[in-house]
């Protein structure tokens, strides 16, 4: 093991062999870069070769063949693939993500205020999900195989297994009809106060962290768990540390990698579950607007929330893998 | 293995996938009503007659939900099997050829799996037309990606085992070292990863059908009769919820006998199966 | 007297549970009925092949028993107190403190995210023996009485910048740092190459002499217990199969066991002489990996129809790549590589599936070699049924008769793998070579997983299997006493490079290279006092320089 590390043959040693981390962070963020790249081509190139005449869809099966030629002129839709893409791209650098075909608006102002609300949302949640997924991992571990860890185990289980829609509407039917202690549904608008909006996004701040909980406080288990039957945790024990010691000194800092990939891997999930979770509370973000344009078939709108998500999604993974590589001692300090 | 080393748990899930699996056979048996019939007043409340009462159009909720049962698992079902025959297909053919093959399957995996699945679901629903099959193979298609990465991580584990070398070294060829060398060796992950993608079909049907884009009315799906009854809620209608919960328990079950195959199969490989 | 014994061992016994797949769980004994003393500042070797519970009987005097092993029997006393019934905080202050630990492998013992030097002195200030100041002057005391290069700044580093057998010497400062009364050395050179080992097995020594500290020393080659013991205890399946002085052990065994432990191997086979046909080749071949990492680097070497070449080398040498190289599975990227007079097709899938079968190749671990969910009908039938098509009864019959070759009962024919000893299994492994009909057989250390006695089997089978069946062999070893045995031309490897190649008498003796003369002193030999010998004449030979 100790050998891998061993140079690959060339006496020199190159910028990469000396700055590792560097060299692997700028990798990643590179690679990052070309994905979203890929992506934006799959998302236009999979909403363009797939079945379907837009402008037909656009105005309805009864629309004479002079009014398809009218709309697919006025859409574009008559230009190359390739100059409507590289038109479409050009136009999302600089923040212009078209017009919409329903409302005849500009995406990006609906975009904007949306995906801040849903950002929001989403943080508020992570807030609360991140400490306690932790905290009830290192308890499940510290019970290990005992009962706390069973019960939490099997309530973990079940957890996974509910639908989000299902935990809100249970949520809204107990807290905001029956009980009348929650407010239903969960409009935000702009200027409003702070707490008036943490008030207003509780229930679904509250279903968020339901749903992400149980997946984070599973992996952070088994991270946890990993490293505490690593070969070093038992020379920890053979030294006579104190088990608090040991965990503290010995397991924490092994430990933050795994568990930092965890937390932003159920970031990029949290970002995912807020689409459902807006449509279940009519909060005005990014998901709603989605799955709105999707049933009417608004394509750039479509394309642009694709477009975003995903970007969301891949900065997230990006942001875990480049943690997880400063949190490695054997790149920080380099042989 | 003897029946008695099952634990309860998995009791349970086996004996809530074994009802599940009845009602979708015999619904029209024993569903009391039809699937579409309209018998009473919207949203009736729970009586005698209608166990779970009325949904939105007058339709009995019980008899949809025996119905539903053959809609969502037939589908998940579908979906399912040729997630993983796909998955597996590619992930071992992969594996066992390496170099540009095994480059080429994964950096497209990479980039399918960069986009979040539900998203990646939303654009590609939004453009296609809506039968039954495209719907099927959208989730396949998915979730295969899903199948290829585990799968390919469990043949690697095995191709790189000296049995595999040697059979290479007589000079087999790909079908024999897969199907007969690394497949083997390989079911017990595999078959709890099954149950797992199973789950997850549920799941994601139920939300597709929930947002509008899974299963189309009058068909009894699960999802589906969430989002016909949602509205109900507001006047502490609860008739959302029971399909709902019929998709939790289902899931739970399903989770409970994977929780044991994944079980089993660490201490047979010496804690694998915990990551 | 009992209280002149620094530890006292009696009859301990631990068990453990083991969960076999498909099957209720079931209670095994590791260790059973096991006793002996230990006095201040003296030496214990235990040995015994893996699963003797070497490591199971050091680690209780830790009180600690390892992936679910419980002692349930017997006691262990520390100066005359029973540790195993100190209690959790009784025992924590022993650890790291009176009684310290030094692990195979330290690579992985060392917690990567930590620096040396605060992990070796951290137990020591923990239990508060030491200020942190006088700590640090005692690990720079023990880095420079262990030979670690730049002691004083050795401990400012982490653990994966130095190398493995630097490691096992920190490892050993570590133990050392509290004054402890015991070290349990649980195989501190094992994972070492035998040129290392000696240095670090060199710094030990003195370590303890200079220390006064008593150790028990854990390893399964008795050469190297017999350098650094006062007593040496044989253990074999848990239990003891003989106790006593070093001298006694290594010059008068009184169990067969022990005998053939310190038997040097004799020799099996008297070299043939070298024939101008040669039936393998081995052209200036030169290989790299994917990466451009060069392994080979121009090799030549032949083989004669009927004969063994033994390759020798440590680990990284290379040896095994060559024999990946002849198998077409790494394509060599110069050379050639001639076979029975015809050039063999460098790649695997472009040869010829005759020339597959020529060809067989027997692995190490026999435990990996073979399809766990296959039979021994299935393993060795596969090969009958490939090559030769046959089907039915004749399969049948013909891998009964494998069986017999390979001195096994037909009883085996429908057993698994899992069901098999280690030797069984490697013996299955040579029958489905032979149910090739090869005319050569690369063996890539056969017998280096095995007990001795079982290695000492499946060698002669090998070299009556080519006897009766002019089988040729290529021998890839690091283990010395086989090459004399068996060999008839040697080829020694260092670094990709063929530093030395030719009949055995010649290769084997004087005037030597560099490194074949390193290698030969390094290897321990059954001797009392053959490390002082070796040490010595390093000594005068870098005053000569």
């Amino acid at each position: 093991m100790s050998n891998s590390a061993e140079a690959g043959g060339s006496p020199a040693r190159s910028l990469r062999d000396r700055f590792p981390l560097a060299a692997l962070i700028i990798e990643r963020c590179l690679l990052s870069l070309v994905l979203l790249f890929a992506v934006s081509v799959l998302i236009f190139a999979g909403v363009e070769a797939l079945p379907g005449d837009f402008a037909t869809t656009y105005l309805g099966q009864s629309a004479t063949p002079q009014a398809i030629a009218n709309i697919t002129a006025e859409l574009g839709l008559d230009r190359p693939v390739t100059t409507r893409y590289f038109d479409w791209l050009g136009g999302v650098l600089q923040g212009d993500f078209g017009t919409s075909w329903a409302s005849r608006n500009s995406v990006s102002e609906q975009v904007g205020n949306r995906l801040g609300n849903s950002l929001f949302l989403a943080g508020f949640a992570a807030i609360i999900a991140v400490p306690l997924a932790i905290g009830l991992g290192m308890l499940s571990v510290h019970f290990r195989d005992r009962m706390p860890d069973k019960i939490i185990n099997v309530i973990s289980l079940a957890a996974i297994s509910l639908p989000e829609f299902f935990i809100g509407y249970l949520l809204i039917l107990y807290f905001a009809v029956n009980f009348g202690i929650a407010t239903f549904p969960a409009t935000v608008y702009q200027g409003m106060g702070f707490f008036e909006r943490i008030q207003t996004i509780a229930l679904p701040t509250a279903t968020l962290v339901l749903v992400v909980l149980a997946h984070m406080m599973r992996m952070t288990r088994a991270a946890i768990l990993s490293v505490m039957s690593s070969a070093y945790m038992e020379t920890a024990e053979l030294k006579g540390l104190s088990s608090w010691r040991a965990i503290v000194k010995h397991a924490a800092p092994n430990a933050l990698a795994p568990i930092i990939n965890v937390v932003a891997l159920n970031l990029a999930y949290l970002v995912v579950g807020v689409v459902v979770v807006e449509v279940v509370f009519v909060y005005p973000g990014m998901g709603q607007y989605m799955v709105d344009a999707v049933t009417v078939r608004d394509m750039p709108v479509v394309q642009a929330c694709g477009l975003i998500f995903a970007a969301v999604y891949i900065l997230l993974n990006m942001l875990a893998d480049i943690l997880a590589i400063i949190a490695n001692p054997r790149l920080r300090h380099p042989r | 293995m003897r029946l008695r080393e099952i634990p309860i748990t998995a009791w349970i899930g086996l004996f809530g996938i074994a009802l599940a699996v009845f009602c979708a056979l015999f619904a029209p048996w024993i569903a009391p009503h039809g699937e579409t019939e309209v018998v009473g007043g919207v949203w009736q409340v729970p009586d005698d007659q209608f166990f779970f009462g009325l949904d939105n159009l007058g339709r009995d909720i019980l008899s949809r939900l025996i119905y539903g049962t053959r809609t969502t698992l037939l589908v998940a079902l579908a979906a399912t099997v040729i997630s993983f025959s796909l998955g597996i297909l590619l992930s071992f053919t992969a594996a066992v050829s390496g170099g540009l093959v095994d480059t080429l399957f994964s950096r497209f995996n990479d980039l399918m799996m960069s986009i979040p699945t539900l998203i990646f679901a939303l654009v590609v629903l939004a453009v296609l037309p809506q039968y039954l099959f495209v719907l099927i193979l959208v989730m396949a298609v998915l979730d295969s990606t899903r199948v290829y990465r585990l799968g390919r991580a469990v043949a690697l584990d095995v191709a790189v085992m000296e049995f595999v070398e040697a059979a290479k070294l007589r000079g087999e060829g790909k079908v024999w070292i897969i199907f007969r060398e690394i497949l083997p060796n390989t079911l017990s992950p595999l078959l709890a990863e099954f149950g797992l993608r199973f789950a997850f079909a549920i799941l994601f049907l139920s939300t597709l059908s929930f947002l509008g884009l899974g299963i189309q009315p009058p068909t009894a799906d699960w999802g589906g009769m969430v989002k016909e009854n949602k509205d109900g809620i507001i006047f502490g209608i609860s008739a959302a919820l029971v399909p709902g919960s019929a998709i939790a328990a289902l899931c739970i079950c399903v989770n409970l006998v994977v929780d044991w195959l994944l079980k089993r199969t660490s201490s047979l490989k010496g804690g694998r199966g915990d990551a | 007297m009992p209280d002149t014994n620094l530890l006292s061992v009696r009859d301990l016994k631990i068990e453990a549970t083991s969960y076999p797949p498909g099957e209720a769980p079931k209670r095994i004994t590791i260790v059973d009925g096991v006793s002996f003393d230990l006095k201040k500042g003296k030496v214990l070797g235990l040995i015994g092949e893996s699963g003797a519970g070497k490591s199971t009987i050091g680690l209780s005097a830790l009180a600690y028993g390892r992936g679910g092993a419980e002692i349930t029997g017997g006691e262990v006393k520390l100066d005359g107190t029973d540790i195993l019934k100190l209690g959790k905080g009784g025992i924590r202050k022993l650890r790291g403190a009176r009684i310290c630990y030094v692990a195979q492998s330290a690579a992985a013992a060392f917690n990567p995210a930590h620096r040396l030097g605060d992990q070796v002195i951290e137990a020591t200030v923990r239990h508060g023996l030491m200020s942190k100041a006088e700590a640090h002057k005692r690990a720079l005391y023990l880095f420079q009485v262990l030979g670690l290069p730049n002691p004083e700044t050795f401990g400012d580093r982490f653990p994966h910048q130095v190398s493995g057998g630097q490691l096992q010497r920190a490892m050993t400062a570590m133990a050392l740092c509290s004054h402890p009364d015991l070290i349990i050395f649980d195989e501190p050179t094992t994972a070492l190459d035998v040129t290392t080992q000696i240095d670090v097995l060199a710094a030990i020594k003195h370590a303890i002499e200079e220390t006064d500290t008593a150790a028990l020393y854990i390893t399964h080659d008795l050469a190297v217990v017999a350098q650094i013991s006062d007593d040496i205890m044989v253990l074999r399946h848990g239990k003891t199969v003989e106790y006593g002085s070093v001298q006694q052990i290594i010059e008068a065994p009184t169990e067969d066991y022990t005998r053939a432990l310190v038997n040097v191997r004799q020799e099996i086979r008297h070299e043939a002489p070298d024939q101008t046909k040669a039936l393998l080749r081995v052209d200036n071949v030169s290989a790299e990996y994917s990466n451009g990492f060069k392994v080979l680097h121009g090799v030549s070497l032949h083989l004669c129809k009927g004969q063994t070449l033994a390759i020798v080398g440590e680990s990284g040498s290379g040896k095994s790549t060559l024999a990946r190289v002849i198998t077409g599975l790494l394509p060599p990227s110069e050379g050639k590589i001639t076979f029975d007079g015809k050039p063999l097709t460098p790649s695997l899938k472009a040869r010829p599936k005759d020339d597959l079968r020529r060809i067989q190749l027997i692995y190490q671990m026999a435990d990996t070699a073979m399809n766990p969910r296959q039979t021994v009908r299935d393993i060795i039938g596969r090969p009958l049924t490939f090559y030769d098509g046959l089907r039915g009864a004749a399969k049948t019959a013909r891998v009964k008769e494998l069986l017999d070759q390979i001195e096994m009962g037909n009883g085996f024919i429908d057993r698994y793998p899992a069901e098999l000893s280690g030797g069984q299994k490697q013996r299955v492994a040579i029958a489905r070579a032979l149910a090739a009909k090869p005319e050569l057989i690369l063996c890539d250390e056969p017998t280096s997983a095995l007990d001795p006695l079982v290695a000492e089997g499946i060698l002669k089978l090998l070299m009556k299997l080519q006897e009766e069946q002019k089988l040729s062999y290529v021998f890839i070893t690091h283990d010395i006493a086989i090459v004399r045995a068996i060999a008839d031309s040697v080829a020694v490897m260092h670094r990709g490079k063929l530093v030395r190649f030719g009949p055995k008498s010649q290769a084997l003796s004087p005037p030597f290279d560099d490194y074949t003369d390193l290698l030969l002193k390094s290897v321990p030999e059954m001797e009392l006092g053959w490390l002082e010998k070796v040490l010595a004449t390093r000594r005068m030979e870098s005053a000569g320089n």
